[in-house]
């Protein structure tokens, strides 16, 4: 590895962490700009200008803003994102499992969806505009233009309800097999592979027939190979930085677009628990999880941005 | 005939014909439905409980945020775990009786100020502990203090000494209250080793199941105990659990799938739709929840007796149970009070009378058109039943102007704030709880600001009567003040409406709260 790769990674790196720092003022403002305060949230009914004062002291709501956010983002930084304001109980350690199994369906969506997607935008390419691409390219676009509650109650009302193949409600729990756990998540996963499948297959195909006009694929096929070598041989290797690109985006989609999924498939992930915090008004947890989502995003962009890199050569020189 | 239905039925219970086979027989015999069901359900009975297998319920009201600590319960899936592994000290019976539980014998003072509570012998705490009168003393007081924050605070705060004498608990109270034993029956006092002092939130009682899982706002898991004192009567199935399913439709979904074999809270518009579903029984009860639109007595223009007169006859309360309910609920008639409460009186059905509305209407003198605050969190349909409203005074010359609120904040910002809105209530157990609560002039929760010295002197009075006949004549001269002084416009009673899946049996209609009174998972069973 030359030193301008390391010197691009470590750019790209630097910038992500700005990015992220950006985003969290952003959070922090917005939920100052709220009417109301923390204090106010919690007495809620009961509250008297007297206890009111008493718990800002208590919170350190007296202090200026922008100290409160250093205090904020010191806690984020050391693990630490503060306590739930509705129940009194740690919002790291009610994340933690929350996180995984957000990260778990995510997980599994994306090894259907990725492989798949790219296969059947390979497959569309070979076949390009004759009824296989047609329908493979329609097929996804359908699935993509319906909302994803419409697709999962779809999913629930024919695989769950009628045939009883699947369980409407994808409880996930401690001390349950793998089998078991991919059994339960199984129709929520499908919903997001739908949702997400068109974007990366059109994407896959379209880079994939821009590389196919260009001189070194005729030579290819000049020389004879077969449609389907000239494909894996040489266009895809050098369409690879878009598709990854467009992979990385529908992963951080993924985790952080699950929240209609997640509640109706009644999931136990983050995006259930914004939902539920959200309704109460729970500031810290709604920061907390709102940092975490731009975290994903970020991080996965950076890692789309540094794979393209890497992947390119004429990215790696840029002039 | 009857011999031909005892046969009918008893097929049934052994599983040889369907139940709805069994209803369209029994009405081809003439017999109405209410009485099919009723033999059905006591030949399911004699045919004895089966052991064994995993109940599951799918159910909302749960949350992250729910604790094991009986104090701090207030939705439906802590009620509801709470009924599978604790034990009370008195309950109240499907009929409407008071069943005795730990106590085996509650008696009182003529006074109704000193009350005996004897423990039952032999009860055994999930930790292998015997129930003892300092447990159930200890518990009494934890829920007493300030600090617990108990649910059960309002009440056991007139509550002055409990003391322990050998077996008995000997509570003495502030004021006279001949509803003591009702009162005892509220589903925070679950009984705990040494009140939960130790640790409030060890989900460790003395009901039918120990708690083998505890997953706040996902699932909820209890084993049998072995040595529950009632085994033969509850606690049939070797597990049972409670699925944490907030959304309506996942939760009819999980039904219908066979996830779950119970759920709670069937929206009425699509019960209709759920019925048709083969295996799938819906178990509607009315209880003591109602729908209101509340009116200040004391802000003009309510303060005038004849316009909330008026008000109460412009409302089509036939139709609104028609449309908003679908025929799921009871007609309301301007008092809190229905059949679900001991010591109930009929009083004669209030109902749509556009002309006496306009006579009342034209007499309170008001004039231009009176703001009605609503919003869809006051109860199920309330925008659509406020629009009803609008349109059944339209008729009778009273012009009704409606402000849509939003839900958010509708419950510090309008309800008990605002002087007329749309609301609900879910009732309590007693007439006397439920007249304390809202409409004692010095009641936190008096929401139409019904405030009548006269009232609150007939409120006292009734709850230290110990004479049964005396105090339903006073509960009668209330209800009448109520309804025809009061600023409640009460159109209609809610069911609770669960539904249950194939081959749930021993279901047992209780009109104190959903799922056979929170004990659903314990008191049925799978049919083999």
């Amino acid at each position: 590895m030359s030193s301008p790769i390391v010197k691009l990674v470590a750019q790209r790196i630097a910038l992500g962490i700005l990015l992220l720092l950006a985003v969290s003022v952003l959070i922090f403002a917005g939920t100052q700009i709220l009417p109301g305060d923390v204090a106010q949230a919690i007495l809620g009914q009961s509250a008297t200008p007297e206890s009111l004062a008493n718990l800002r002291e208590q919170l350190g709501l007296n202090q200026p803003a922008y100290i409160r956010y250093f205090h904020w983002l010191g806690g984020v930084l050391t693990g630490d994102l503060g306590t739930a304001m509705s129940s009194g109980q740690d919002i790291a350690t009610s994340i933690k499992e929350r996180l995984w199994n957000t990260l778990f369906l995510a997980f599994w969506a994306a090894i259907v969806a990725i492989p798949l997607a790219i296969t059947l935008g390979l497959i569309a390419v070979r076949y390009r505009n004759g009824w296989v691409d047609k329908l493979i390219s329609g097929v996804a676009l359908a699935s993509t233009s319906f909302p994803e509650f419409f697709i999962g109650y779809l999913l629930v009302f024919y695989f769950a309800v009628q045939h009883q193949w699947f369980p409407a409600i994808s409880t996930v729990y401690d001390g349950m097999s793998l089998g078991e756990r991919l059994q339960a998540i199984a129709l929520p996963a499908a919903a997001l592979t739908l949702v997400v499948l068109a974007h990366m297959m059109r994407m896959t195909r379209a880079a994939i027939l821009n590389v196919m006009q260009s001189a070194y694929v005729e030579t290819a096929e000049l020389k004879g190979l077969s449609a389907a070598a000239v494909i894996r041989k040489h266009a895809f290797p050098n369409a690879i930085a878009p598709i990854i690109n467009v992979v990385m985006l529908n992963l951080a989609y993924l985790v952080v677009g699950v929240v209609v999924v997640e509640v109706i498939f009644v999931y136990p992930g983050m995006g259930q628990y914004l939902v539920d915090h959200v309704t109460k008004r729970d500031v810290p947890v709604v920061q907390a999880v709102g940092l975490i989502f731009a975290a994903v995003y970020i991080t996965l962009n950076i890692v789309a941005d540094i794979a393209a890199i890497v992947a390119n050569p004429r990215l790696r020189h840029p002039r | 005939m009857s011999n031909e239905l005892d046969y009918l039925s008893r097929r049934v219970a052994a599983g040889k014909l369907s139940r709805r086979d069994f209803l369209g027989r029994a009405a081809a015999l003439g017999v109405t439905a209410t009485f099919a069901n009723s033999l059905l359900s006591s030949a399911v009975r004699a045919a004895g409980p089966v052991k064994g297998g995993t109940l599951k319920a799918g159910l909302v009201g749960g949350e992250s945020t729910n604790s094991l600590d009986p104090a701090l319960f207030m939705t439906q899936v802590p009620f509801a775990f709470g009924k599978m592994w604790g034990e009370l000290i008195v309950e109240l019976s499907p009929d409407g009786k008071l069943e005795n539980r730990i106590a085996e014998e509650i008696g009182s003072s003529d006074d109704a100020k000193v009350w005996t509570l004897k423990i039952r012998d032999g009860i055994e705490f999930h930790n292998g502990k015997t129930v003892t009168a300092e447990d159930v003393a200890a518990t009494l007081e934890r829920h007493s203090d300030e600090k617990s924050k108990s649910g059960a605070l309002g009440y056991m705060k007139g509550i002055d000494t409990i003391k322990v004498n050998g077996k008995e608990v000997v509570l003495t109270l502030k004021e006279p209250n001949a509803d003591l034993p009702y009162l005892l029956s509220d589903y925070h006092l679950i009984v705990q080793p040494n009140g939960g002092k130790d640790k409030a939130d060890a989900g460790i009682g003395a009901g039918p199941y120990k708690v083998k899982v505890n997953e706040p706002g996902v699932r909820h898991g209890g084993e049998r105990f072995a040595n529950y004192w009632q085994g033969d009567k509850m606690g049939h199935a070797d597990q049972i659990e409670i699925i944490v399913i907030n959304d309506a439709t996942a939760r009819t979904a999980a039904l219908q799938g066979g996830q779950v074999n119970m759920i709670n809270r069937v929206e009425p518009k699509i019960v209709d739709l759920i019925k048709r579903v083969p295996g799938v029984t819906i178990r509607n009860h009315s209880g003591p929840g109602h729908y209101v639109f509340i009116m200040h007595c004391n802000t003009a223009p309510f303060d005038n007796n004849d316009l909330r007169m008026a008000l109460k006859l412009a409302i089509d309360r036939e139709e609104m149970l028609k449309k908003v309910l679908r025929g799921y609920g009871s007609l309301g008639n301007d008092f809190p009070i229905n059949a679900s409460y001991p010591l109930f009186t009929e009083i004669e059905q209030r109902k749509y009378d556009p002309d006496k509305a306009k006579f009342h209407y034209k007499k309170s003198g008001h004039d231009g058109a009176v703001l009605l605050r609503t919003s869809d969190v006051a109860f199920p349909g309330a925008v659509d039943a406020s629009q009803l409203f609008q349109q059944s005074a339209a008729k009778a010359g009273i012009k009704i102007e409606l402000k849509r609120e939003p839900g958010d904040g509708y419950w510090n910002e309008v309800w008990n704030k605002q002087p007329f809105c749309a609301s609900y209530w879910g009732g309590r157990s007693t007439q006397d709880q439920m007249y304390s609560t809202a409409y004692l002039s010095t009641a936190d929760w008096n929401d139409t600001r019904f405030k009548r010295p006269d009232f609150d002197k007939m409120v006292l009075a009734a709850r230290a009567e110990l004479d049964e006949a005396k105090r339903k004549a006073m509960y009668h001269d209330m209800a009448v003040m109520v309804r025809d002084e009061g600023g409640l416009i009460l159109p209609m009673f809610n069911q609770f409406i669960d539904a249950t899946g194939p081959k749930v049996a021993g279901w047992v209609e209780d009109p104190h709260q959903e799922l056979c009174n929170g004990y659903a998972l314990a008191k049925c069973w799978l049919e083999a």
